[in-house]
């Protein structure tokens, strides 16, 4: 009895010990609501998973607020062990030569194995070096993909397209009866971005901004992106598509609705979907061109990756490592993939997900990996550009001009080209 | 709410700004009029005892406001990499780039607009509820209270509040506005954004000026008042030659409070309004500081925007004091 007492003693007073002594490490995120909910499950998951490391998750509000905190913060010595930053700031913290230990240096440092080929295709290049290092560590991850709503087909007797000239044929059809044919939520990453990588068009020169910062330049007065864009306003004009605007949920709106019968949202838009859509829906892939040649590879990868941040001590970075592989677990991916509808971004949590029979019973959660896992073409990898939120701004303001008649599309391509080459001028100067 | 209204600024025989002159002086036992003379001849023991007393006021205003000032112009000469790593000197770079910007300059014409148009219709709206809520003698402190508590929501409250309003799809004004043929689309439409920011931030200033007229209007002496009736007949004369001069050291001091909000204060507005992605609606020129400073990471073009931005309402205030305040005359 007495020696059950002292183990018992023994033991709490061991486990206190130790977790007092357990590492503190931080993770400043710019996810909300039910995301936000998830990270501090997962954070929790870790934190009883083992007791070395403690690790803290703080909200700092949306993607560029997180990343503008994390700046600050670094700028003052007190930056956070792990920094989500999103696909469009990717450059911004990568290029910064010593903000951030690469994800796969550090979890290779910290002895564990490390493998390139773990990791789905559409998800391997976008934070990596142009030598393919992983350089953030890709957490969540989202691919545009067609919302289509199942009861305006039927009524209207067409099929989903996989292709815009078949939605061309099928949109009048939706609209006699009595849908708007398409609505989206993001001109910049599903028709400017993935219009590049869906249809294997280059984006920016030097390998798309990978290999240096110095003369990159915009490729966006491509023909074939013109050509998109003015079917797109050609396509409101007659009533098949409707635009209401850069934000993004007063586009959704309408599809929930069941008024619309396509809407391109993101891969991560299932899981909130679910709940609001008052009719059944199904998706499918992002249409591209048959026109144009060579299109029909796989989308960029959007979403977030999560940096360690250098300056901080063997310990600490050793837990952050710890974490990033129980991230990447297949059970934690899994875990995820289920709560949030973000991709699974491992092939083996991938199979997980096959095997568990999860795909059978929502279809709709496999359309994003499977277009991440689509064959990738020379320009579907991803893209490297500097000051690129402050681009993404310049699009949308544009896009806005074009829809509300103020430019054409000629006359707004010209301008995003030229001050997007401003800013990238401005960039490689920052950075040179 | 009767006594709370009277104990704002402009007391009895004082007005706005006379009462907070007079303010930190009241705290050494001063009288609390404004413009009363022994109050401004308080003697200290000691030569160094007021600069004591200041010196709590002066650090703040040294570090949140000189310090960053200081750092901001420092900054605006150089192109840095948000992170700190390097920093180039590029000498006036920053604030040619940003005054060739044809954009920058729209932003620049639209603040402008915005700001007039904003201050001119807070400060009417105020002035003419405060002299109707002054004339009401039944019920008068409900009607205040009415009045004055929408100052009491947050400016980004208060902008979602205006977003429900005119959302697109759910809006009440928008649906109004739909009988009237007028079909608003905020978010999409250059000039229907514009005209909701206004409308909100007009609607959330109000109150403000509300108050600030109303204890004004409290604070003109019934005898000034009834001479002015038995001299003149038309309210609406003894209203421009008598109560409005009167009234004008508030009206100065509210007019510089109400440029200074359009210009900054309604940050929150159309930060809510824009719903975070400006796109081709209208932004004034804080609003551009934060886009390029924040959101886009560019530390040097957006230092330079804000010396800009100091720099206009460094001249705007002496324009306001050198030449409007001179026709004021504070009793």
């Amino acid at each position: 009895m007495f020696k059950k007492i002292s183990l018992a003693a023994f033991t709490l007073a061991f486990s206190a010990t130790s977790s007092l002594a357990a590492t503190d490490i931080t993770w400043w995120h710019g996810m909300a609501g039910r995301n936000g909910e998830v990270i501090n499950e997962i954070s929790q998951k870790f934190n009883e998973a083992q007791s070395a490391c403690a690790l803290t998750p703080v909200s700092k509000g949306t993607y560029e607020e997180a990343l503008a905190s994390g700046i600050a913060a670094f700028r003052s010595g007190e930056q956070p062990n792990i920094l989500q930053v999103f696909d469009a700031g990717a450059a911004t913290i990568i290029n910064a030569k010593g903000a951030v230990v690469p994800a796969e240096d550090l979890i290779i440092k910290a002895g564990h194995t490390f493998d390139r080929n773990a990791f789905i295709d559409g998800v391997r290049y976008f934070y990596a070096d142009s030598e393919g290092k992983f350089v953030g560590m890709p957490f969540n991850s989202s691919a545009p993909i067609m919302y289509v709503n199942d009861e305006a087909l039927k009524k209207a007797g067409v099929e989903a397209p996989k292709t815009w000239e078949e939605f061309e044929a099928a949109a009048p059809k939706l609209k006699a009866a009595g849908y708007i044919p398409l609505v989206q939520s993001q001109l910049t990453w599903q028709f400017t971005e993935n219009f590049f990588s869906r249809n294997n068009i280059q984006f920016a020169t030097n390998n798309n901004g990978y290999d240096s910062v110095v003369d990159t330049t915009l490729k966006v007065t491509d023909p074939n992106l013109i050509m998109m864009f003015d079917k797109l306003k050609a396509w409101k004009d007659e009533g098949y598509f409707a635009f209401y605007g850069a934000g993004w949920n007063d586009n959704q709106k309408v599809f929930e609705e069941g008024k619309a019968a396509f809407w391109i949202g993101s891969s991560g838009s299932f899981g909130g979907l679910q709940k609001t859509a008052q009719m059944p829906f199904s998706a499918t892939f992002l249409p591209y061109w048959n026109a144009i040649e060579g299109a029909g590879t796989n989308s960029f990868i959007g979403g977030a990756a999560l940096f360690a941040m250098s300056g901080k001590t063997d310990e600490e970075n050793k837990c952050v490592a710890d974490f990033f592989q129980f991230l990447t677990s297949p059970e934690i991916q899994y875990f995820y993939h289920k709560a949030t509808g973000y991709v699974a971004i491992t092939k083996a949590a991938y199979e997980l997900a096959q095997k568990d029979g999860y795909y059978k019973e929502k279809p709709v959660a496999e359309v994003g990996i499977k277009q991440l896992m689509l064959p990738a073409g020379d320009w579907s990898k991803g893209y490297r550009l500097g000051f690129y939120p402050q681009i993404r701004e310049i699009m949308e303001r544009e896009y806005g001009r074009i829809f509300s008649g103020e430019t054409t599309v000629k006359d707004a391509f010209d301008t995003i080209e030229k001050e997007g080459n401003d800013l990238l001028a401005r960039f490689a100067k920052t950075a040179g | 709410m009767t006594t709370g209204t009277e104990r704002l600024p402009a007391t009895r025989g004082g007005t706005a700004t006379d009462g907070r002159r007079s303010g930190a002086l009241r705290l050494f036992g001063g009288k609390a009029k404004g413009g009363d003379e022994a109050a401004k001849r308080v003697q200290f023991s000691s030569p160094y005892l007021p600069y004591l007393f200041l010196a709590p006021q002066l650090a703040i205003i040294f570090v949140f406001f000189y310090w960053p000032s200081i750092q901001a112009i420092q900054s605006s000469f150089y192109l840095e990499d948000p992170f700190g790593f390097g920093s180039t000197f590029v000498g006036m770079a920053n604030y040619t780039d940003v005054l060739k910007s044809g954009e920058y300059l729209g932003i620049a014409r639209f603040t402008a607009i915005f700001t007039a148009l904003v201050t001119f219709f807070a400060l009417s709206i105020g002035l003419l509820l405060a002299v109707k809520a002054d004339g009401v003698i039944r019920g008068n402190a409900s009607y205040k209270t009415l009045l004055i508590w929408v100052y009491a929501i947050a400016p980004p409250v208060a902008g979602l509040i205006g977003m429900m309003f005119f959302d697109q799809h759910i809006g009440p004004i928008v649906e109004l506005a739909r009988w009237f043929g007028w079909d608003i689309k905020v978010g999409l439409n250059y000039s229907d954004t514009a005209f909701a920011m206004i409308v909100v931030s007009v609607w959330k200033q109000i109150p403000y000026n509300f108050i600030f007229f109303l204890s004004g209007l409290q604070g003109i002496p019934v005898a000034v008042r009834e001479a002015a009736a038995m001299d003149c007949r038309s309210g609406f004369r003894r209203f421009w030659t008598v109560i409005l001069p009167l009234l004008a050291p508030t009206a100065f001091f509210l007019l510089i409070i109400n440029v200074t909000y359009a210009l900054f204060d309604t940050f929150g507005v159309i930060d809510v309004m824009v719903k975070d992605k400006a796109a081709n609606n209208p932004i004034t020129l804080v609003y551009k500081v934060y886009m390029d400073g924040f959101r886009g990471n560019d530390l040097g073009g957006s230092s330079a925007q804000s010396v800009i931005l100091m720099l206009i309402v460094f001249v705007l205030t002496i324009f306001q004091f050198r030449f409007i305040e001179r026709r004021v005359h504070y009793n």
